[in-house]
């Protein structure tokens, strides 16, 4: 298996601070975000990917940065071992950027509204210069719609439709990687299941790559072949799915896994977990999740703990697999 | 046997458009009694909150309730003016809406909000209202209430924002609450700090609790009783862990069986074919029979039997029996 993306030590921050003149009157000094932090991994060709976290884990930001919609503040990003950033031949530049390709959580808002999704889906091979006649059609058809659909608009389909659609305009300039941000998080169960099985398919026909966020545990654990949990931009756990799922080896794993919510979990009473996630312009110290963590010790809030490998799991954690009682 | 709080019977809620009249809820009947929790779970569009929204009177116009009665403990609310409504919104009925954001007033701490509140309905001195405020606020767990009594809606995050809204819907001590998706636009953790709190209050306070959602695990962990609607209707009603555990209607086991929570590594999920009909454009007979993998003759014509009462379980001619929906549908 070859390595499609690699991603090393890679940090995104940005500027938060109030405009220059606020800073001058009211004597405050710059303020940094750091929404990714020194987050390491790579995605084997022809697997799944998936990226869990709560809100303001970071892990939107590591997709836009790996598609190129952002650069990255420290680190690489190397996609079939060309770094986008640094990366001077135009030709192998237009060669990496045409095998990726992106599909967005809101399907209502990523299709202009003013195209007839002929356009829609011919815009990535017409942008490179590809011949695109017939091109959507045929898309159209591989993704459950008909060819017919071609001559409408968006808003003439339904949320499920538009979110197909999307997945076709990702397949026009026949990818390799596909970037999946929350695809199916604005969709109906029954139409997400429809979504997540026509994704499954395409992966087999064409051999794609998908990195998938999300922050829907149950989706990940069907979708994925290998899971990484961020917490605070910082990547804790990375694993197998039943692996995951079986022995969360990081406490804050285990805690998400536990409040997580289950079918078979009638009149369950959980303990639900303590606080919230911190203020990511002024992070803990040393392992972000110490104050929430039931197992910290006095080195947790210093140190900042390192991904180890731990049996097939990759764990940033002082007291991995521990159970907290 | 007890009172029920909220009594819906055969409810149909009205939009006369250019193209003809929806019925976005059409004969529905359900009873909450108290201390328990009612789940309404459905996709969108199926009217689960609409359903929520002509129990407390929130209609727009044009819709309108047109045919069927609502009780709230033993009185009859669906046809008061809206003056007399206002005796029962906040004061009976509570309401917990899916956006914690927009459901406070942004320019207003939320102290302000919170008293305003208790005293249009409860007639108390200013510093009462503020003493029950701030102890409404601990019981919704909010660290500090005395002092962040005063703090805008902005300064809190999303969970704290949602119990703030639990709070206001809390602060008059209702019978009932309506909470329309409380989770949705929260993260786990969060989701089950809230959802822990929804059913502490229920048990504690003895309320009827009508939880709208659209997330099956939720409905399990949290509801004691489930209806599942399809356009409009309903489609099954009963104990959560028989409704969930073995359903009796094609359309629940289907949409089970399509959480990937049950897909237990399978490699395909369940699909049901197509998708939900629209409103204007809804097939002769059971709604869901072009979908349903059971339709038989008898589905074309006559729409599925409505449940009558608290103890019917599936609105179908055909209902499966419990080894066919443990089987599941291949």
């Amino acid at each position: 298996m070859s390595v499609i993306v690699s991603v090393k030590n890679l940090t995104r921050n940005f500027d938060v601070s109030k405009p220059w003149l606020n800073r001058v009157i009211e004597r405050l000094s710059k303020r940094n975000l750091t929404a990714v932090s020194d987050v390491s991994f790579d995605v084997e060709e022809n697997t799944v990917y998936a990226l869990v976290g709560e809100s303001g884990s970071g892990k939107s930001t590591i997709g836009k940065m790996i598609v190129g919609l952002l650069n990255p503040s420290q680190g690489t990003v190397e996609i079939e071992g060309v770094n986008l950033a640094t990366e001077t031949d135009e030709d192998k530049i237009a060669t990496v950027r045409s095998d990726i390709q992106m599909v967005f959580q809101d399907p209502y808002a990523s299709l202009n509204p003013r195209w007839k999704v002929r356009d829609i889906i011919a815009e990535p091979a017409a942008a490179q210069g590809e011949a695109t006649e017939g091109l959507s059609e045929k898309l159209l058809e591989q993704v459950g719609l008909s060819a017919s659909d071609a001559n409408k608009f968006p808003h003439e389909f339904s949320g499920g439709q538009r979110q197909r659609i999307c997945v076709a305009r990702a397949l026009a300039s026949e990818p390799n990687l596909i970037v999946c941000d929350e695809p199916t998080s604005a969709l109906d169960v029954s139409v997400q299941a429809q979504v997540l099985n026509l994704m499954s398919d395409l992966k087999d026909e064409f051999g794609l790559t998908y990195l998938f966020i999300s922050h829907d545990l149950t989706v990940i654990q069907h979708m994925a072949d290998k899971i990484g949990v961020l917490y605070l931009g910082r990547l804790v756990e990375e694993a197998a799915p039943t692996d995951l799922f079986g022995n969360p080896q990081h406490p804050y794993t285990q805690m998400l896994l536990e409040a997580a919510p289950r079918m078979d979990g009638f009149g369950r009473e959980v303990e639900p977990p303590e606080g919230e996630i911190p203020d990511p312009i002024s992070p803990p110290s040393g392992c972000a999740f110490h104050p929430r963590c039931p197992l910290a010790i006095d080195r947790c809030a210093k140190e900042r703990p390192e991904l180890t490998v731990k049996d097939s799991t990759r764990v940033a954690c002082f007291k991995p697999g521990e159970k907290a009682v | 046997m007890s009172q029920p709080v909220l009594s819906v019977r055969d409810l149909v809620v009205e939009i006369p458009t250019r193209h003809g009249l929806l019925k976005p809820v059409d004969g529905v009947s359900y009873d909450i009694m108290p201390g328990e929790i009612l789940g309404v779970v459905g996709e969108s569009g199926a009217g689960k909150s609409m359903t929520g929204n002509a129990v407390i009177g929130l209609l727009d116009r044009p819709a309108r309730i047109s045919e069927g009665e609502i009780h709230l403990n033993g009185e009859r609310i669906d046809n008061l003016s809206l003056r007399e409504l206002r005796r029962y919104r906040g004061k009976q009925i509570g309401m917990v809406f899916q956006d914690p954001l927009t459901s406070l007033n942004p320019l207003l701490p939320i102290g302000d909000q919170l008293t305003e509140t208790i005293q249009e309905h409860l007639s108390v001195s200013n510093s009462e209202a503020h003493n029950r405020a701030v102890a409404a606020l601990e019981e919704v767990g909010i660290p500090a209430a005395a002092e962040r009594i005063g703090s805008y809606p902005h300064e809190f995050s999303g969970g704290m924002r949602q119990r703030v809204v639990i709070a206001l819907a809390l602060c008059a001590e209702p019978t009932l609450v309506i909470a329309d998706e409380p989770t949705t636009a929260l993260d786990v953790s969060v989701q089950a700090q809230i959802t822990a709190l929804l059913k502490r209050l229920c048990r504690e306070r003895g309320m009827a609790v009508m939880l709208v959602t659209h997330d099956m695990g939720v409905i399990a962990e949290t509801a004691d009783r489930v209806a599942v609607m399809y356009a409009g209707k309903l489609a099954e009603l009963g104990p959560v862990r028989d409704v969930i555990g073995s359903p009796r209607h094609p359309y629940t086991d289907g949409l089970m069986g399509s959480t990937p929570l049950a897909s237990k590594g399978k490699r395909r999920l369940h699909q049901i074919p197509g998708n939900m009909p629209r409103l204007g454009n809804l097939p002769d007979g059971c709604a869901f029979h072009p979908r349903c993998p059971y339709t038989q003759e008898k589905c074309l014509q006559n729409p599925g039997p409505r449940l009558k009462t608290t103890d019917g379980r599936a609105a179908c001619w055909f209902p499966l029996d419990a080894p066919a929906a443990a089987k599941g549908v291949a």
